[in-house]
């Protein structure tokens, strides 16, 4: 619990440090467009093929699990939706993206820290936290909105793709199943939990990075640290996020 | 001028720097030597603020640095140049781009002055037009530290610190670079403060040295006191090597 406690006040010292006031603000918010490259778009394609390939899977997993004549046909294609909407694209793929993009981010500031760029950006007198975090969270947090639409629209493609080129279930039944009771909240809560989450993965893998020790060995501990740990605090903030927004 | 006045520092406990004092001069190479694990980095470290000493003062042309303000350190910060013992070069640039970083940030300069400045401080440590576009990665140790001292140089430093600037460089690329701070120091009456280890550096260019063994210092002259003095730790670590056995034999009976 100490160990928590000293840990979190360092994180929280630590944003203190990145949403300080920059040196050169034109400097700092010319790098956002670049983190938005190399964490948001580059990971388009991961994104793209787990989430077609999930789309794929869950619907014939429905279909072939769900023969019960009391269910109506349409359902493959509302659960998928409500699936895709309520959890997939925003914590399941959010998780993931944990992994790819989180241990990137450690990995990068670990490095830095060990061979004393971070040290350098100080000794110039430069907020060193603000200049390297705060782009990557303002990369994440603005991209990731479009990574989890771009999931939810690819990942409904993948179970039209099995309506159209399978007999397991009719397009028609699939589109009325998508647009059953469709309820446009879920896709604001799913936009809302995955700015949240995008801040989660950027600033504890920042974190961790930042504070890497020693050598190589410190930057895989710092990377599999921030993988790990943002992992837990994405579950735990799901859990409040659905309870404040959908209870 | 640095002055470091009765300086502690300790990590979990453990003391690692025991009441140092010393003087850091202006225009001169300025050395802190002694054995690995003595405490040299730290006490840079501590120089430039980037560990706090625990007590004691520190002095940069009268102002204790153990009791600015934050802003204040930020501000004196600019008039410190440093080169870290790997370069330290942002991977994600190129050599050029290294240079301009500081002026990009810090200067209120036009893009083409920025440039000009950028090229006359690669010229001025000898690296060639053509390597200006590279990546850290794709140019030699020796050229990273070159470039790291035009990176250094950049704003005009009044104070500059090299961590080991010759580690992991022949003793051919050593003297170029140890010859470059020289020269630079001499040229910008820059207050120069080199932490080293390397006995060619010492001898070539030790105006002011200082000797740290086992956190407390235990010697200051400079290289042409080192032949005279009888100290006892001075002699167990210049004198470590038959090879400077030999010469200081040699130099006794001229």
């Amino acid at each position: 619990m100490r160990k928590f406690l000293q840990e979190f006040g360092r994180y929280s010292m630590l944003m203190g440090r990145v949403f300080a006031r920059p040196e050169n603000r034109k400097m700092v918010w010319k790098q956002v467009p670049v983190e938005m490259v190399k964490l948001g778009t580059d990971s388009i394609i991961l994104v793209a093929i787990i989430s077609i390939f999930m789309g794929v899977i869950m619907t014939m997993q429905v279909v072939l699990n769900t023969e019960n004549p009391l269910l109506p046909r349409y359902t493959t294609g509302l659960m998928l939706r409500d699936t895709y909407l309520l959890e997939f694209s925003s914590t399941i793929m959010c998780l993931l993206l944990a992994g790819k993009v989180g241990s990137n981010i450690a990995s990068e500031l670990g490095s830095m820290r060990v061979s004393e760029q971070i040290d350098a950006l100080e000794i110039m007198g430069i907020n060193s936290a603000n200049y390297l975090i705060f782009p990557k969270i303002m990369g994440l947090v603005l991209f990731m909105p479009v990574l989890v639409t771009l999931c939810t629209g690819l990942g409904l493609l993948g179970g039209m793709g099995v309506a159209k080129f399978t007999s397991l279930i009719t397009v028609d039944n699939f589109v009325y199943g998508l647009q059953y009771a469709f309820i446009p909240f879920y896709f604001t809560y799913s936009v809302i939990k995955s700015i949240f989450f995008g801040f989660v993965i950027a600033s504890i893998s920042s974190f961790y990075g930042y504070y890497a020790n020693g050598g190589a060995i410190a930057v895989g501990q710092a990377s599999t640290n921030a993988v790990v740990k943002s992992s837990i605090m994405m579950l735990l903030m799901d859990i409040v996020l659905t309870d404040i927004m959908l209870t | 001028m640095i002055e470091v006045l009765d300086i502690n520092k300790s990590f979990e406990g453990k003391k690692i720097l025991h009441d140092i004092s010393a003087n850091f001069y202006d225009g001169k190479v300025n050395q802190i030597i002694g054995p690995s694990g003595s405490g040299k980095t730290v006490l840079m470290k501590c120089v430039i603020g980037l560990h706090i000493a625990e007590d004691g003062q520190i002095l940069y042309d009268g102002r204790d640095i153990l009791n600015m303000r934050k802003d204040e350190i930020k501000k004196l910060r600019r008039e410190v140049g440093m080169l870290f013992q790997g370069s330290a070069l942002f991977d994600s640039l190129t050599v050029i781009e290294n240079v301009l970083f500081p002026l990009e940030m810090f200067s209120s300069m036009t893009k083409i002055e920025k440039e000009k400045r950028a090229i006359f401080c690669l010229e001025r440590v000898n690296l060639l037009e053509d390597k200006h576009k590279l990546y850290p990665s794709e140019i030699s140790g020796g050229m990273q530290k070159r470039v790291a001292i035009a990176r250094a140089i950049a704003l005009n430093p009044k104070y500059l610190f090299c961590d080991e600037p010759n580690s992991g460089l022949d003793p051919v690329t050593s003297l170029v670079i140890d010859k470059l701070i020289k020269e630079i120091t001499q040229e910008y009456d820059i207050t120069t403060i080199v932490n080293t280890h390397d006995m060619n550096s010492i001898m070539e260019t030790g105006d002011h040295i200082i000797l740290i063994r086992d956190g407390h210092k235990t010697w200051e002259g400079s290289k042409d006191d080192i032949f005279k003095s009888d100290n006892e730790s001075l002699q167990d670590f210049v004198f470590a090597s038959q090879l400077f056995k030999t010469i200081k034999t040699v130099h006794n009976n001229n």
